[in-house]
């Protein structure tokens, strides 16, 4: 009996312990920015409606942690997300907005149906700060420390559950 | 997860919830649907931008995709390259947001080796068949195994 | 009724593969067979029972597309697939441009083959027969389950719908129809080369005429998955819009691989058939080629990679398969492992010799499939350790050209050669003539400009192979030249086509993307394009907006050309149909996209974009040149064969009556 007859069988089975591990998993489409842990990008957007001022890196720096969400009045689940901002910013947690390729009357329709709990809202018409973080979709929200750091980037809408998760993590930013 | 990629609704059966409302309505950015004057830089950019991931896109790179985000990433890739960036400059700097997923091009690294050394063995192997079956000046008759 | 009946044919077939394979195995248990008749109690069930089947499966199909045709919305298949609206043609084939109906396809295809070999096939040892009819029966008997058990294609609603959900807009398209079950009968065809591979390695009879009786499957195999790719890659190349033709996405890759896999089989069988040697080879590639169209759809259905190209997927589908494929592949290779140091390889080649390039050529392809198959498969093995990585055309493009570049070069001299033995100086002219042809054509595109490496190499080597595919035919009298060379030289030819095609879009396209008002014009290569305007229209399901373009060429008259960009509402969904203009020497491609807002004076303006793509059409004219060569083939090898066997016959039966008759003569001296 040859050895070398039975390495097609070895390699087979290898697969299959892969692709039957790789079934029972969840799928994850989910592509973590390799921006956490540092630092947020230089960056200067103008204000995405008139009424509210414009987001720069500057704002982030000093006081408390904050959050940077990012997100657009013509996604579908921002709108569910809005409630939870609202939780968030009634607790104390000031909230920098980042509106992706939006107008500036949709953004204000938006904010006056589903609330306003940002302090500010840059326009990002050619996603250029969301290339710079390395989001992939909108909505996302990244806890931004007082020095500017990026610690913990949250991937899709924010759900009730996760609101205690992002205080617990602005909170570890804050120390 | 329920979210809003700018899901390139060409290409993929996904019943949208509300048509026509997750879409955005803003005018691409300006070199998405441009190519630069300089021939040589757009060969440049068009050769890179084939290489990279559209990351809202069901696997494709952002040259094949009518997606906004890839719109706007062919928009970074070609004003960095107008700017004097190179190539390699501008894979690096999407590199670093959003890891080796976003590049079609692997590189040798501690979790890609596998690609580049199997072919090698491959290639060892391919050679050892042929110097058994073919060895010049072996009876070409007679049974072996 | 007609879903009842459909489901209960579907029901006996299952059984009666089940009859096939116990007949089977405990006919070959009982020694039943050795003296080579079907006479015994469990070998004389197995062929009607696999021509039941055939017929019962076939069945089963045909009341789907019955239910398909009269849109029964009641069947919960027609309602998620088809709606009442869609123009027939469609209706029809949405039966199955869908899972179930395409798993049913697949197993009808199946049945008949296997039918069709328990009815004519007589040329194998009885005992290998009865092995392969198992094998066919136990592989079917898996599909049958997969289909009852998590597929059933009949399924009915408790409340029957009003109306249909429609048919993906994609599939609605005539290439596109025809494209999966192409590519599921090639994948059929190489179920059939598994079975006669594990029915020749179980009796241990691999023997030249067991090669001779499966070339005709692994040919036909391979001539529908080279029309299914090629018919594949032209759909995306119009329908996705961007003008690409292949992507080394994840499902192309899937349909690469079993080809790849049954061009290597397709030439080591023959190197079986003609030197009885590669025996073991040629077995494990009849393993590996099935094992190959098995997981390809896996890849595709259980969603586990993601892909450009939609699929209804599902894990707990994904699971059914992979369990058929460590049942079907594992069981293969854990017999093989047991069985095949029994067999030997047989001889041992001369390094100038038509067998040897054929090796060279099986072993490269092998590495070409090995490439594929990591490529593919590697980032699912990261992804098991959380970690994402993309392989994309900069990975597979040079690694599997290190090895495509070598094989095309052996390509182009192996079929001068003799088997056996022959001398290099015999070929020196051809040699010479290919060579210069290769060195002249590299000389040439590195002195007329600055194009990449690969594409330069694959448009010297493509004029190379071209020359050489035809070679053979040289000195030779081309109406005494077997069919089957014609093949051979049809297919090679194919090959050197698709090749430039490939080599010159990647060297020569040009593109210009144009955000226009009406009235503007740009130039692309050496046409001018037009917009004349862009106007709403309406089709059967959908709404669309046109552009009318006139493109004119130097000072020809202009042609006019009409992209959409589409929108479909049932379901909802935007498509863009390119617009191409087709002429000898290339393709132009022009597409509408959105609109760009309004210019200085108020106009709208139109995103356009055009390629003008020189020989394009080339890399599907050779698809279709391999295939039609492969059909030859099998023509002139069956008809050669069915020569043979006559001429066998005749000479028995004179044989018999020169006996007859010596013995008259003796019996009358006496």
């Amino acid at each position: 009996m040859r050895w070398t007859l039975w390495i097609p069988l070895a390699l087979f089975l290898f697969f299959l312990g892969v692709a039957g591990y790789q079934l029972t998993q969840p799928k994850d489409d989910t592509i973590p920015s390799q921006m956490v842990e540092k630092p947020l990008p230089e960056f200067e957007l103008p204000a995405a409606v008139e009424t509210m001022p414009g987001a720069s890196r500057g704002d982030f720096i000093g006081g408390k942690p904050k959050l940077l969400n990012i997100w657009a009045s013509w996604c579908l689940p921002c709108i569910a997300e809005a409630k939870q901002l609202e939780v968030l910013e009634k607790q104390g947690v000031e909230i920098i907005g980042i509106a992706i390729r939006d107008k500036p009357a949709d953004v204000a329709t938006f904010l006056e149906r589903y609330g306003n709990p940002y302090t500010r809202i840059g326009a990002d018409d050619i996603s250029q700060l969301m290339l710079d973080l390395g989001a992939s979709g909108v909505p996302e929200t990244y806890v931004i420390d007082a020095q500017g750091t990026i610690t913990y980037q949250h991937i899709g809408d924010i759900r009730l559950e996760h609101i205690p998760l992002l205080l617990e993590k602005l909170e570890e930013a804050a120390q | 997860m329920m979210r809003a990629m700018f899901a390139s609704v060409a290409l993929i059966a996904m019943p949208l919830a509300a048509p026509g409302a997750a879409q955005d309505s803003m005018p691409p950015a300006p070199y998405a649907y441009k190519q630069l004057e300089d021939p040589v830089l757009e060969a440049q950019a068009k050769e890179l931008m084939a290489t990279l991931r559209c990351l809202t896109c069901q696997s494709q790179t952002i040259a094949d995709s009518d997606a906004p985000m890839a719109g706007d990433m062919r928009h970074q890739v070609r004003s960095r390259i107008a700017a004097g960036q190179s190539p390699a400059q501008v894979r690096e700097w999407l590199r670093a947001s959003y890891g080796d997923y976003v590049s079609y091009e692997p590189e040798v690294s501690a979790t890609t080796w596998p690609l580049f050394l199997i072919p090698l063995v491959f290639l060892f192997t391919v050679g050892l068949i042929l110097w058994r079956r073919l060895r010049r000046g072996s009876a070409p008759e007679g049974d072996q195994a | 009724m007609i879903a009842e009946i459909g489901l209960a044919a579907l029901w006996l077939a299952a059984a009666l593969a089940a009859l096939q394979l116990f007949a089977g195995a405990l006919a070959l248990k009982q020694g039943e067979g050795a003296e080579g008749n079907e006479d015994g109690h469990f070998a004389q069930l197995v062929r009607p029972a696999a021509i039941t089947q055939a017929l019962l499966a076939a069945l089963a199909f045909v009341m789907l597309l019955w239910c398909f045709a009269i849109t029964d919305l009641s069947v919960k298949l027609v309602v998620t697939n088809s709606h009442s609206m869609k123009p027939m043609l469609y209706k029809l084939t949405g039966t199955w441009g869908n899972h179930e109906g395409s798993m049913l396809l697949w197993v009808a295809v199946m049945a008949l083959s296997g039918g069709l070999i328990a009815w004519l096939e007589r040329r194998l040892p009885v005992r290998t027969m009865l092995a392969t009819l198992a094998t066919q029966g136990f592989v079917a008997l898996g599909f049958y389950a997969f289909l009852i058990l998590s597929s059933n294609p009949f399924e009915r609603l408790p409340v029957p719908a009003p109306e249909g959900q429609g048919l993906n807009p994609l599939l609605q398209d005539i290439g596109l129809a025809l494209h999966p079950p192409t590519l599921y009968i090639g994948y059929v065809g190489l179920s059939v080369a598994f079975s006669f591979a594990l029915g020749a390695l179980l009796t241990r009879q691999v023997t030249p005429e067991f090669a001779r009786v499966m070339r005709p499957w692994v040919l036909g195999a391979w001539v529908f998955l080279t029309l299914g790719i090629t018919a594949g890659s032209y759909w995306a190349y119009y329908e996705l819009g961007w003008g690409g033709y292949w992507f080394w996405d994840p499902v192309e890759n899937a349909s690469l691989m079993p080809w790849l896999a049954a061009t290597a089989l397709l030439h080591s069988t023959s190197v079986l058939a003609a030197r009885d040697a590669l025996r073991t080879w040629t077995i494990m590639l009849g393993v590996v080629a099935f094992s190959m169209s098995m997981l390809g759809t896996f890849l595709v259905r259980s969603g586990v990679l993601t892909s450009v190209h939609a699929f209804a997927v599902d894990p707990e589908r994904g699971s059914f398969i992979l369990v058929l494929l460590a049942l079907y592949i594992g069981g293969a290779l854990t017999i093989f492992a047991l069985r095949a140091h029994s067999i030997s390889e047989g001889k041992r080649f001369a390094v100038s010799s038509r067998e040897s390039a054929l090796v060279f050529n099986n072993v490269m392809l092998s590495a070409i499939l090995g490439v594929v198959l990591l490529g593919t498969l590697y980032p699912l093995l990261t992804e098991a350790f959380d970690v994402r990585v993309s392989v994309g055309p900069p990975y597979f493009n040079p690694v599997s050209a290190i090895f495509a570049v070598p094989m095309f070069l052996v390509m182009a001299v192996g079929p001068l050669l003799r088997w056996r033995e022959d001398k290099p100086a015999r070929v020196q002219i051809q040699l010479i003539v290919v060579s210069s042809a290769i060195l002249g054509v590299l000389a040439l595109v590195a002195v007329l400009g600055d194009y990449s490496l690969l594409a330069t190499i694959g448009l010297a080597l493509a004029v190379g192979l071209a020359i050489a595919a035809f070679l053979p035919l040289r000195g030779r009298r081309l109406t005494r030249v077997p069919l089957a060379t014609w093949g051979m030289v049809l297919a090679h030819f194919g090959v050197a086509i698709s090749l430039f095609g490939m080599a010159s879009e990647s060297a020569f396209t040009k593109e210009r993307l144009a955000a226009m008002v009406a009235g503007e014009s740009v130039s692309v290569a050496d046409w001018q394009i037009t917009l004349d305007g862009v106007d709403p229209i309406a089709g059967p399901n959908w709404t669309a907006m046109e552009a009318r373009i006139s493109a004119s060429r130097g000072s020809a008259e202009p042609v006019a050309v009409t992209p959409q960009a589409r929108t479909f509402w049932a379901p909802f969904q935007a498509t863009s149909e390119s617009a191409l203009l087709t002429r000898w020497d290339g393709q132009l491609y022009a597409v509408l996209g959105d609109s760009a807002g309004v210019d200085a004076e108020g106009m709208q303006r139109w995103q356009v974009r055009v390629w003008w793509k020189p020989f394009v059409t080339f890399i599907w004219y050779g698809g279709l040149l391999i295939s039609l060569g492969g059909a030859l083939a099998i023509i002139g090898r069956l008809s050669a064969d069915l020569k043979r066997r006559k001429a066998a016959r005749r000479g028995a039966e004179r044989r018999n009556e020169a006996r007859a008759l010596a013995a008259e003569m003796k019996e009358e001296l006496v």
